[in-house]
């Protein structure tokens, strides 16, 4: 393997591959001269940029299909006296005399969390931006390994092959929940989804883990090993130190997920009895005996709870740049953002049973994991101050990134405040397996890590693509999306107060619901159009790919190292000299300065003016 | 991923070769599947209607087994540092062939576990044996990962690509066999304490 990898890169172009005594200068020139065909250069690619735009484009897709999912379960929920008929030719079977199929119903609901979850929020957000981000802001001409980078996708794009092809097999895909709880989970007799759907998904799921292990290994050992001189961890943009941290997370994590899939297969496939015991389904007694499925949620919310986390770090480390450079302003709080994002590294792991409450563990365990989970409010809410101290007295410029920043930090104080009612065991106990959950983790964790994702394709883009993003439709697509979102799901708190439980097919039953009938159809709606307005940035997205205004080398006068290359990038990132880094990321505005904002490769010899006293020290 | 230029305006860093720290990081995620299949095993053994049975004495000649091949490996890797390539060979060879011994030694205790009617699965299986099973076997798995780069390391000392400036490959594969036969002895220890 040791030897592999650096002979790999070579044959790809790669740099930082040469062997020792080759010069830095003959190296490039042979560079420029390689000539690349196009299944090299835009499939089989292992330059991070380009994977990083394979990422982001599956992620597109995967969000497009999370979308329609929700839009179609959305209906059920909004108008459940409604003939579906007109989906007949769409969903086929799954269509009984206009009515959608229940099983089928769980079989969205849960297809569209485990999409959005993994599939979009984790790798279409840091598969697109670890890649395409921490070698261009840490000064790396590459990824540690660019093998094992492209590895990463494949794995990615051949776990969603398998995910995507089980949304069509005749039992039809997975149907227990995005967290596959056993026994729903393990017996197909239980659920036609628990069949052949549910191997697919474990297929897939087992596939996704090995390509986060190995994009996860290639993040840390690159930010670790392959910084610029003078990039030391206390120079490193907020963005890198959330990217480094979730990729800690994910390798702590994704494994124990494994060993849990890996049981569970057992269990469903090999005749083992991990987390099965006693049941008996239509009458009959299975064999399965000393099985515990509250293991498989310890197993599996170990896992379950970094992930939240995984999904919402690059989102804060992104929104922190954005904020800075539009706000032009330092980020506020520089050390005690990298604080507070390994803050809520550490608690993300000791805080898993939260999810737990009501399995009838001991309550005295219950409020040890209340009060490390209400911990986590300290961490988060440093995070807010800072991002509200930023922008205080900025000068403020609302790009769409901008927008959306600001959104993100909306979204995540509102969702975040249900998130100190939630943790609380003697609420949760009440709210749990509601309506009031769904509107909590959709706002904090999902809205939230999209807002982020948004942001940073709005602001990355002149990098990724040399072009510029239409900001007019970009703050339709903004407005469009804040207003839909806080529509859907501020609504949806009240519902869960109520007492609307999560996954029911329909509430026609039950009279008490009957009042709440105007209020999921107003949902519904909202979630519609909402969905509906996304197509204007998908419009926007590809258009500009191709047509959009030429960008220009550092279109936000930002500071950090990936606006130095220039606007055409080829693999190497920088033509010459990786430049050397002498300050921190956000001087911005700083008293005395030419202009409002210093590139970090920018020595203070040549910044007298603006040098602080023990900066002059350094010139 | 060393290049002279990349070590020429490089921060210095862990002093850590960039692949060697890849290893250790997916050491770290083998160890993390572990850490959570025997937590798991001790929640669930807790939790009761749990299958006592001994454990096979064979398991203590394997567990020799693998620690003679960590040994024989960390011979090799001193051979190398000497530049003594004849040495290297015959000691990867021995470490490969104990891997291999070691590997059909587990097998074998599958089957003596069968006769003492621990099963993995089935009507008779209780999750405690399954367990055993489940430990065993994903360790063995990673052991033929080993053994597969014991291999390439070998192919590669055969090229004259193994020698005192050049360790960074018998150096991992000698982190990586050290890490699965400590991972083995944790395993042992654990079973026999908590089986």
């Amino acid at each position: 393997m040791a030897a592999n990898i650096p002979t790999h890169a070579q044959v790809q172009g790669g740099i930082g591959a040469t062997e020792p005594g080759i010069s830095h200068d003959e190296h490039l020139h042979h560079d420029e001269h390689h000539e690349q065909n196009f299944l090299q250069k835009y499939v089989f690619s292992t330059d991070h940029k380009v994977i990083a735009k394979q990422f982001l484009i599956t992620g597109i897709f995967w969000a497009i299909i999370g979308g329609t999912l929700s839009s179609l379960f959305r209906l059920q929920l909004g108008w459940p006296e409604a003939t579906l008929e007109w989906l007949q030719p769409f969903l086929g079977k799954w269509i009984e005399g206009g009515k959608l199929n229940p099983e089928f119903y769980l079989a969205l609901v849960t297809m569209h969390g485990t999409i959005m979850v993994f599939f979009v929020l984790t790798a279409g957000l840091s598969g697109t931006f670890s890649n395409f981000l921490i070698p261009l802001q840490i000064g790396a001409r590459d990824m540690a390994s660019g093998f094992m980078n492209m590895l990463s996708y494949w794995f990615f794009f051949l776990s969603s092959v398998v995910m995507f092809t089980s949304l069509f097999i005749e039992t039809g895909p997975a149907a227990a929940g995005w967290t596959i709880y056993p026994p729903l989970s393990a017996l197909p007799q239980a659920i036609s989804g628990s069949g052949m759907g549910q191997t697919m998904w474990l297929v897939s799921m087992a596939l996704f883990i090995v390509s986060q292990l190995l994009g996860g290994v290639n993040y840390i050992t690159t930010v670790i090993n392959l910084r610029t001189q003078g990039m030391s961890m206390s120079k490193l943009p907020l963005t890198i130190w959330a990217f480094f941290l979730t990729a800690v997370l994910g390798l702590l994590s994704f494994p124990v997920l494994f060993s849990a899939a890996l049981l569970l297969i057992f269990d469903r496939s090999f005749g083992t009895s991990f987390f099965l015991s006693d049941i008996y389904i239509a009458g009959k007694a299975l064999s399965n005996t000393g099985g515990s499925p509250i293991l498989f949620q310890h197993l599996f919310w170990f896992l379950g709870h970094p992930e939240v986390y995984i999904v919402i770090m690059p989102a804060m480390g992104m929104v922190s740049e954005i904020l800075a450079t539009n706000a032009r302003k330092p980020i506020f709080g520089y050390r005690a953002m990298i604080g507070s994002l390994l803050g809520i590294s550490l608690l993300s792991f000791i805080v898993w049973a939260h999810h737990m409450f009501v399995t009838g563990m001991n309550p005295f365990l219950g409020s040890v994991f209340m009060f490390l989970t209400l911990i986590i409010a300290v961490p988060s809410a440093v995070k807010t101050f800072n991002w509200l101290a930023t922008l205080w007295r900025g000068n403020i410029r609302l790009t769409t990134a901008m927008l959306f920043s600001i959104g993100f930090v909306s979204l995540f104080i509102a969702g975040g405040l249900t998130g100190i009612v939630l943790g609380n065991a003697a609420l949760d106990i009440q709210m749990h397996n509601t309506y009031f959950v769904v509107a909590h983790f959709h706002l904090v964790m999902g809205s939230s890590a999209f807002f982020g994702l948004w942001a940073g394709v709005y602001h990355w883009f002149p990098k990724m693509f040399g072009r510029m993003m239409d900001e007019k439709l970009g703050y339709i697509h903004f407005w469009l999306t804040f207003i839909g979102v806080y529509l859907v799901f501020l609504p949806m708190h009240y519902v869960g107060i109520a007492g609307f439980p999560r996954r029911y097919y329909a509430w026609t039953g039950f009279d008490t619901f009957s009042q709440f009938a105007d209020l999921n159809k107003f949902i519904s709606v909202a979630a519609i159009v909402a969905f509906i307005g996304q197509f204007i940035f998908i419009f926007n997205f590809f258009y500009s790919i191709f047509r959009g205004r030429r960008a220009t080398e550092n279109p936000w006068n930002s500071t950090t190292l990936e606006w130095t290359t220039p606007v055409e990038l080829g693999h190497g990132n920088w033509p010459g000299a990786i430049p050397a880094v002498h300050r921190w990321p956000y001087d911005y505005s700083k008293p005395g300065a030419a202009e409002d904002f210093i590139p970090q490769h920018v020595p203070y010899s040549q910044t007298q003016s603006s040098n602080l006293p023990y900066e002059k020290e350094m010139e | 991923m060393h290049s002279s230029e990349a070590l020429n305006t490089k921060q210095p860093a862990t002093g850590i070769h960039p692949t060697r720290f890849l290893l250790i990081l997916m050491i770290v995620s083998i160890f993390m599947m572990f850490a959570g299949l025997s937590s798991g095993y001790i929640v669930r053994r807790n939790e009761g209607n749990w299958l006592e049975f001994d454990l096979p004495a064979g398991f203590i000649y394997t567990t020799l087994l693998i620690v003679v091949s960590s040994i024989t490996l960390q011979w090799a890797w001193l051979a190398a540092r000497k530049d003594n390539l004849a040495q290297v060979r015959t000691a990867l060879v021995v470490t490969f062939a104990l891997g291999v011994a070691f590997l059909v030694g587990q097998w074998l205790l599958w089957g003596q576990l069968v006769e003492q009617r621990v099963f993995f699965g089935g009507t008779d299986a209780n999750p405690s044996g399954s367990f055993l099973y489940v430990l065993v076997g994903l360790h063995g798995f990673h052991i033929i990962t080993g053994l597969i780069f014991l291999i390439k390391v070998l192919r590669k000392s055969f090229q004259y690509q193994v020698h005192s400036r050049q360790m960074l490959s018998i150096g991992n594969v000698t982190i990586y066999w050290h890490f699965l036969g400590a991972l083995w002895l944790y395993l042992y220890l654990f079973l026999l304490l908590n089986h």
